[in-house]
């Protein structure tokens, strides 16, 4: 008797495949069959109108989705570039330590260990113009003598969510590149030094191909993970005042929820989601051909 | 003789130079934490003193008695709130840790058609903004009944971190040369065998970092959580940091107070799972 056995991937990846589908694509058809309708959250029969590309219309003519789209691209690859090189030289620092390392690689997750709802409050009180502690301590340097309004003026606002979520978020790339260091094999290096190479040409041509798989598959879950940067922002300046720190994710929040436009929203997320898909093809590229360079593509 | 006193010179100028970097990002990092575990044992007046006061007059215990306490007092169901963020995160990491291994294994050993495809659908999966994804998910949680319990949040998170342990997971065990693998076959091990004693005690170190993320990941979540639970009986401890604030106001002193008892299990957590890190540095020696 022979039976027909499904290979071995497809049984391995069947578990995953099914909970994806069942947490998120079958809402996901949901919600996109709602931005093809005016729904709104305060009228439920409007979920059965089709209005077709209207709402993808209104989205790609308004001027304030553009801004925070644009606003968005701004802080995701400021904050992605800065995040990647602090936390380079962060698993650096730590990697050479050879006394505690431990301690100082939990102390070095601690930031992962606040609840992003907490770090927006935490930075909302730190960047108040008139109890923060940052304000207090220019005063008392005698740096400036009125009240910087750091979370009121658009620019100020903006540097202070890019402030908070480098703080939050550096140490996811810290510890994956210091996991990548652990992992770079010794002897090469040794040959290296051997064959009379600079600390740079070695970390430049020997560590840092290594690590790189690491660097791109940190750069893709943190460029992915923009619903954990939702919490901060909202909680900070929830957009305002007056859209100045508009991103997508407070945008769309506030359509759908505040302003109970769902249709409207979720059309707004779908073309956002063309954002995502960019940097998550574009970095997965990248990572399989820094993997071929190691020859462990495939 | 000078050269080489020279050489010891620049030695000691760095290696201070590496303290002193060490020294500063570290302070970065823990001073706004250490600025909210000082704040939980001080009263709200010495908070919100202008200018801020760095060495507090009187430490108490007044906001953490305040939390435990009745509920007209200011206290909030905490005991509650723990158990339910525990049970929901440890449960999700586990699920999320064996179905990322599962698949992870499979993308890093097995050869198929579309596997791009399939690996980027997966992630894809995260790419969905989570506000666009909570309104839906709670009519589909609402009809199958799940809105306000466990299950519901469990199986949210594992789908939120099934696609970065996959990817993490699969990462680390592209690091394991398929020759150690293949090795301990020959050697009369099933392929089951080889599995467990050798490809996975060498990628230990990934696993234990995927199993830190994602459970710092359900242990943080706020947006879902804020939408699909509705009572005590199932809502975690950063909704339950929203009881400290009304309309106008915050009351940190007991936000401060709560966020050190969220702290202190990812803390321990954290810390014992290092251990398992390490595992990567002895496997450095080995020939790739």
């Amino acid at each position: 008797m022979s039976r027909l056995k499904p290979p071995a991937w497809f049984v391995l990846l069947l578990p995953a495949v099914i909970i994806l589908a069942a947490v998120v694509l079958i809402p996901l058809l949901l919600s996109l069959y709602s931005s093809f309708t005016p729904y709104r959250l305060t009228r439920p029969d409007s979920l059965y109108r089709w209005i077709g590309f209207a709402n993808y219309e209104k989205a790609l003519t308004s001027i304030h989705f553009w801004t925070a789209f644009g606003r968005t691209v701004l802080l995701l690859t400021i904050a992605l570039n800065l995040e990647m090189l602090m936390g380079l030289g962060l698993a650096l620092l730590v990697n050479k330590v050879t006394w505690g390392q431990r301690s100082l690689r939990t102390i070095m997750m601690f930031p992962m260990m606040f609840s992003p709802i907490l770090v927006g409050f935490q930075f909302k009180f730190i960047f108040n113009d008139n109890v923060g502690l940052v304000n207090n301590a220019l005063q008392s340097l005698g740096l400036t003598d009125q009240a910087i309004p750091w979370l009121v003026d658009g620019k100020l606002a903006f540097f202070s969510i890019l402030v908070a979520e480098m703080w939050s978020s550096t140490s996811v790339f810290a510890i994956l590149i210091l996991a990548g260091l652990f992992a770079v094999p010794r002897d090469p290096i040794e040959a290296a030094t051997v064959d009379g190479c600079t600390p740079w040409q070695t970390f430049r041509h020997i560590t840092l191909p290594f690590i790189m798989p690491f660097i791109y598959i940190a750069l893709a879950i943190r460029s992915l993970d923009v619903a954990r940067a939702y919490d901060i922002v909202q909680i900070m300046t929830n957009g305002g005042p007056a859209r100045r720190t508009e991103l997508l994710w407070t945008l769309i929040g506030r359509t759908g929820y505040v302003d109970a436009r769902m249709g409207y929203a979720n059309a707004m997320g779908y073309i956002s989601i063309f954002l995502a898909i960019f940097f998550t093809v574009y970095f997965f590229r990248k990572l399989n051909a820094a993997r071929a360079e190691l020859g462990m593509g495939g | 003789m000078n050269e080489n006193l020279k050489h010891r010179i620049k030695a000691r100028i760095l290696k201070a130079l590496h303290l002193f970097a060490l020294f500063i990002a570290m302070a970065i990092i823990c001073v706004p934490g250490l600025w909210i575990v000082l704040n939980s044992f001080r009263p709200t007046v010495e908070i919100m003193a202008k200018p801020p006061v760095w060495i507090p007059s009187e430490l108490n215990l007044d906001n953490y008695r305040a939390m435990f306490g009745a509920v007209g007092e200011g206290g909030v169901p905490v005991v509650q709130y723990f158990t339910n963020s525990l049970i929901i995160s440890v449960t999700s990491t586990v699920i999320a840790i064996l179905v990322g291994m599962a698949g992870g294994y499979a993308f890093a050993r097995f050869k198929f058609k579309g596997k791009a495809g399939i690996f980027i659908g997966l992630m894809l999966t995260r790419a969905v903004p989570g506000v666009s994804l909570s309104l839906p998910l709670f009519i589909v949680m609402a009809k199958t009944g799940l809105i306000d319990t466990h299950l519901g949040l469990i199986l949210v998170y594992v789908a939120l971190n099934v696609p970065f342990t996959i990817w993490l997971i699969d990462g680390f065990f592209r690091q394991v040369p398929i020759e150690l693998a293949e090795a301990a076959e020959i050697d009369g091990c099933t392929r089951w065998q080889a599995f467990w004693k050798v490809e996975f005690p060498v990628a230990r170190a990934g696993i234990a970092s995927a199993g830190i993320f994602a459970f710092l990941t359900s242990w943080n979540e706020y947006a879902l959580a804020s939408q699909l639970t509705r009572s005590t009986f199932s809502k975690t401890m950063p909704v339950g940091l929203r009881d400290f604030t009304s309309e106008f106001t915050i009351n940190w002193g007991g936000m401060c107070a709560l966020a050190v008892l969220m702290i202190i299990p990812a803390l321990i957590l954290t810390f014992i799972v290092q251990k398992h890190l390490i595992a990567g540095l002895t496997f450095g020696g080995v020939k790739g």
